[in-house]
């Protein structure tokens, strides 16, 4: 069956545009959710895209946090539903506690708009599991806070469950440095690029996955991460299968 | 009957949590010919009033709201200051 993949715009939201051709791209029905919508209209699977959700005012993706349709995101990602926030929907997603850490500004000292590499850190993930042999990815960014942060014990926690998916990495593959590396963009703890939640249905990451998925975009190595969380929405609304993430 | 309670929360980066625009404000200061400045952290200042029926109570409310929106617990530190009790009465209906 096709997937129905609901896409949330916020005031200032401005990749949801990018979202919608990702999802048709790869075959599934994209769905606009509007921020004032108490209710979810029964979609299969949820993405936070890309933008400055209510002008990034007070911290990035707070306001959001408080909308209604955020409330009913909650209780939807406590159900067990799959939510994958890209960039400001990363920091949507962290400031509303569904993932770890807070997005701090760049350390460089600039806004960075241009094409980053990553790597997953594993293939057994409703966001990864298509991704293949593929690497390393090569796909957009572009933001002025993506600097992933948390604290030395969450780190290792997250390392440890399994809960780092992605990081930057160099073209060889290898994973960048944490601070004066170029191929980490904004300077995130461990080169953390993006995580997911300890039961593994909620997930973000900084770069656009969304904007990477046609040859002519510059790249389609998003298609893997678009693909995967399609196909895992699909599964979970046709068979209720149970998100199967493996322990570490 | 309720009156008006004026505060602000003052809202920093953490000790020890990296601070770029405070790094950035340092790095200017060079260009002032300013020496002798350290340790800059940027945050931010929030004024608001509460109505409420006593200054505990619109202290309970800005403590609410500072830990839940005004601050990111993880990553930043508030203070709440009290800037002075409007003297005004909301309590009759015009």
């Amino acid at each position: 069956m096709t997937a129905r993949i609901g896409i949330v715009v916020f005031p200032g939201s401005n990749r949801d545009i990018d979202a919608v051709n990702a999802i048709e791209v790869v075959g599934a029905e994209p769905v606009a959710l509007w921020h004032e919508s108490a209710t979810l209209d029964g979609v299969d699977a949820i993405i936070l895209p890309g933008g400055f959700a209510y002008g990034d005012y007070l911290r990035a993706g707070v306001i959001a946090r408080f909308s209604p349709v955020m409330r009913a995101i909650s209780a939807f990602a406590a159900d067990g539903g799959l939510v994958l926030g890209i960039c400001n929907g990363f920091q949507v997603l962290t400031e509303a506690h569904l993932l770890p850490g807070a997005l701090l500004r760049n350390r460089g000292l600039r806004f960075v708009s241009r094409q980053i590499r990553l790597v997953p850190e594993r293939l057994d993930t409703p966001f990864t599991r298509a991704i293949g042999k593929r690497r390393p990815l090569r796909m957009p960014v572009a933001h002025g806070e993506g600097c992933f942060y948390a604290d030395a014990a969450t780190l290792d926690e997250l390392e440890r469950d399994g809960q780092v998916l992605f990081r930057y990495a160099h073209e060889d593959g290898a994973a960048a440095d944490e601070t004066g590396d170029p191929a980490n963009p904004n300077g995130s703890l461990r080169a953390i690029a993006g995580v997911m939640n300890a039961a593994g249905n909620v997930a973000g990451l900084m770069p656009h996955p969304e904007t990477a998925v046609e040859a002519i975009l510059g790249s389609d190595d998003g298609l893997g991460i678009i693909r995967s969380f399609v196909d895992s929405a699909a599964a979970r609304a046709t068979e209720g299968e149970p998100l199967a993430v493996g322990g570490r | 009957m309720s009156s008006d309670f004026r505060f602000a929360v003052n809202v920093s980066p953490k000790p020890g949590i990296l601070d770029p625009q405070g790094r950035a404000v340092e790095g200017s200061l060079g260009h002032l010919g300013i020496e002798g400045v350290s340790a800059v952290r940027v945050g931010r200042r929030i004024e608001l009033t509460v109505a409420a029926v006593d200054e505990a109570a619109a202290r309970a409310t800005v403590e609410r709201l500072a830990s839940e929106l005004l601050s990111n617990p993880l990553i930043e530190a508030y203070t709440i200051e009290a800037i002075g009790a409007a003297s005004s009465t909301v309590g009759a209906p015009a």
